[in-house]
């Protein structure tokens, strides 16, 4: 695979007399410029495009989607195979009409191209369908990589969110999958939920202009992951119990209820696919045994990335107990930064919903904590969303009034992008 | 027919050395060194298996620790030795042996923790003095001789732990030793590890503490309760050690007319139960000497476990002359 893994645990090893909890950023690091590209053929791409009825208006917004998708059939390396499905209350694959995955050649992109050419804007929605429809096209590559990249404008109108939730955990681990919206009219927390569950990213598209080069980054982005499904295994000693496991950068998705039992006291929570040069951070938290004040020490948990049941790297997560509060006292600057990161994506989507809820006192508090927790690490893509929302008086304490006449299009940025979050500046 | 402890290969109860490996049948004792703490094959919460790390892959804990909790079992006695929960080290040794048709001999020592290598200073006063009462025994040797030989050889062999440059740090220890025959005791001390006989009709300590404290209410100048709360309370009147000036301990002998048990400890349990009585409320009923161990030592951890405990329980007129 020519990719190295390395894993790095960033914790308080002290902890005080009698604590249980250990919290640690374990971050991984795929390196090697080794990392060949999957073989085109080990790659399947499926395309979902909205086609219901609310694409027609404004009139450049089908046009923008087909300019789009006709961009990302372009960026198909020769041989993956692929297909492009439109989405409405049904799911119809619109190429090939027929038959497995087309391989990608000049004629076969000039026939999808042709094909997309001809969609046209009408029906329903249910996002539901369209996954389990990807899903059936990219069964036939089990043991390959398998990306879908869904494009919407709407909201889940034909299907009930129970609906949705029974396709997810369905879909959840056979495929990893990027969302995209279009326009105001889509709900930011359900294609969020679509996109942790496909291990993927979320992201508003305010401009259909800019989505040609956003959907060629996206599947050239999918085409270079190196390794596919590769899990993260936690090793936990008896009578321990992991409370979370939070993939905190680049962006938060919760890993927790993603477990499978991989063999005693172990379980295997997914991360997706890796590509060549990545890093992410995970905030891992343990509940354990306490153990006597010593210098005795233990292994709270055994960090392993595997992909299969091929051991890729790993970390030990060390603790032990002390009676010096000086030691045990002391906050871990990386577990602090993430910890603030997560407080931050929550106080301001909780602070986005009290502002659409009329709670002007919930919103001012919520979103100023987020200005201050922006401020304080640095996080300024963030700061910038904020300042469109809110008037910001003082960064530092926090201090905002909400502004009048906020536009959906940067309510919805802030929102969608609330979880991206930046890494602690390790100099 | 029995087999040989070391290999394995049948003897027979008249013989006094296995013909296979040449083993003292005799004699059987806890190892010298100490005994192999439980981590070395089996860590504490019972786990049996350890990673490439040296961690237990049951409940996480580092393999090491060698003496954090040592426990050792031989007929009608038996010991377990446990670091506690505050304390970085475990500084109490134990070793216990039986001769077969004469009796049990067993000694525990408190490293005093102000003292340099004072886990050592306790290991080796235990082997020295333990060999001393085996040796004696096996010949027929008077106990109260035997005893004294003991606190002589231990204290010299503990003085040689010394560093010149280092006086004041000095390794050094308590001492408590019991040598039982089917119908005698011999109790020897010095310091403040104890030796309590406990039986049907009550419970009684055998030894009084060589602390100042102790020393304060003899003459009449504390009184009890005082004692218990003076910050000399622990400070050692008597040693061993290169800086001890002991020469010898001081001694009780009994006859053991019914049975029960003898219990030798450190302070690590005795803080907790200072009077006879509160050890008698705690004692297990009918159960072996190291169940009975493993409880006291349980009560000293609940209770705080402040200091390193040692408990060594032998059973009196329990067959052990056998
Ligand atoms: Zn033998
Ligand atoms: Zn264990």
């Amino acid at each position: 695979m020519g990719l190295e893994f390395a894993v790095e645990v960033f914790h308080n090893e002290y902890l005080a007399e009698g604590a249980d909890r250990v919290d640690a950023i374990v971050t991984v690091t795929a390196s090697g410029d080794g990392a060949e590209p999957v073989a085109a053929d080990r790659i399947a791409q499926v395309i979902v495009v909205d086609t219901s009825g609310s694409m027609r208006y404004p009139p450049a917004k089908l046009a923008a989607a087909k300019e789009a998708t006709r961009a990302a059939i372009d960026s198909l390396r020769d041989g993956v195979r692929f297909a492009v499905v439109a989405g409405t209350e049904t799911a119809r694959v619109v190429y090939p009409t027929s038959g497995p995955l087309k391989s990608a050649s000049a004629t076969t992109r000039k026939n999808a191209k042709a094909a997309v050419a001809g969609l046209r804007a009408d029906g329903g929605t249910a996002m539901g369908t369209w996954l389990r429809t990807a899903d059936r096209l990219l069964s036939r590559h089990e043991g390959g990589m398998r990306h879908v990249i869904l494009l919407t404008d709407g909201r889940n109108q034909h299907e009930t969110p129970a609906e949705l939730s029974a396709v997810l955990a369905q879909v959840a681990g056979r495929f990893t999958g990027d969302c995209r919206g279009i326009g105001t009219d889509w709900e930011v927390g359900e294609l969020r939920r679509i996109a942790e569950t496909l291990l993927g990213t979320v992201d508003i598209v305010t401009d259909p202009a800019a989505l040609a080069a956003d959907f060629r980054a996206m599947t050239g982005t999918a085409m270079d992951r190196a390794v596919a499904d590769v899990s993260l295994r936690l090793w936990t000693p008896e009578g321990a119990e992991v409370v979370f496991l939070k993939q905190a950068a680049p962006s938060l998705a919760d890993l927790t209820d993603r477990r499978a039992d991989a063999g005693p006291r172990t379980g295997d929570y997914p991360t997706g696919a890796w590509s060549g040069a990545e890093s992410r951070d995970y905030h891992l938290c343990v509940k354990v045994r306490p153990a006597p004040v010593g210098d005795r020490r233990m292994l709270a948990s055994r960090v392993s990335l595997v992909a299969g049941d091929e051991v890729l790297g790993g970390g030990l997560v060390l603790v032990r107990w002390t009676e010096d509060s000086a030691l045990s006292t002391r906050i871990n600057p990386e577990v602090a930064h993430h910890t603030g990161q997560a407080e931050m994506a929550q106080a301001i989507q909780e602070g986005l919903e009290a502002r659409k809820a009329g709670d002007v006192a919930t919103a001012t508090a919520k979103l100023g904590k987020a200005v201050r927790l922006a401020h304080e690490s640095g996080h300024t893509d963030t700061a910038r969303l904020l300042a469109r929302v809110v008037e910001v008086e003082d960064a530092p304490s926090g201090t905002v009034r909400l502004r009048a006449g906020v536009t959906d299009a940067d309510e919805m940025t802030l929102d969608t992008r609330s979880t991206m979050t930046k890494r602690v500046g390790r100099g | 027919m029995d087999c040989c402890p070391e290999c394995a290969a049948p003897v027979s109860a008249q013989d006094r050395f296995c013909e296979a490996c040449g083993r003292n049948l005799r004699v059987r004792r806890t190892p010298v060194g100490g005994p192999d703490s439980p981590a070395a094959t089996r860590c504490a919460c019972g786990g049996t298996e350890f990673d490439r790390d040296a961690f237990c892959t049951r409940c996480g804990l580092a393999r090491g620790g060698g003496r954090d909790r040592v426990e050792f079992t031989l007929p009608g006695v038996a010991g377990v030795s446990d670091r506690g929960r505050r304390r970085r080290r475990n500084e109490d040794s134990m070793a216990f042996g039986r001769v077969r048709g004469r009796g049990v001999a067993a000694v525990v020592c408190d490293g005093v923790a102000s003292s340099e290598r004072a886990e050592q200073a306790s290991q080796t006063a235990v082997d020295t003095a333990l060999d001393v009462l085996l040796t004696a025994m096996q010949s027929g040797g008077d106990a109260e001789r035997s005893t004294a030989d003991a606190v002589v050889a231990a204290d010299a062999a503990v003085a040689r732990l010394a560093r010149p440059e280092a006086p004041e740090l000095a390794p050094s220890c308590t001492y408590v030793s019991v040598v039982a025959t089917e119908d005698s005791a011999t109790v020897g001390w010095v310091g403040d590890s104890r030796a309590y006989l406990v039986a049907q009709a009550g419970a009684a300590c055998l030894t009084s503490d060589d602390t100042w404290a102790a020393q304060l209410v003899a003459q009449g100048v504390l009184t009890e309760e005082e004692a218990l709360t003076d910050r000399r309370a622990h400070v050692l009147s008597r040693w061993l050690g290169a800086d001890s000036g002991t020469d010898a301990p001081r001694t009780v002998t009994f006859r053991v007319e019914v049975s029960g048990l003898l219990v030798l400890c450190s302070d690590g349990l005795w803080n907790y139960l200072p009077e006879p009585e509160d050890l008698l409320e705690v004692l297990p009923r009918g159960v072996t000497p190291v169940e009975v161990a493993r409880e006291l030592v349980e009560v000293a951890l609940k209770s705080g476990g402040h200091d390193n405990v040692t408990v060594v329980v032998v059973q009196l007129r329990g067959g052990h002359g056998a």
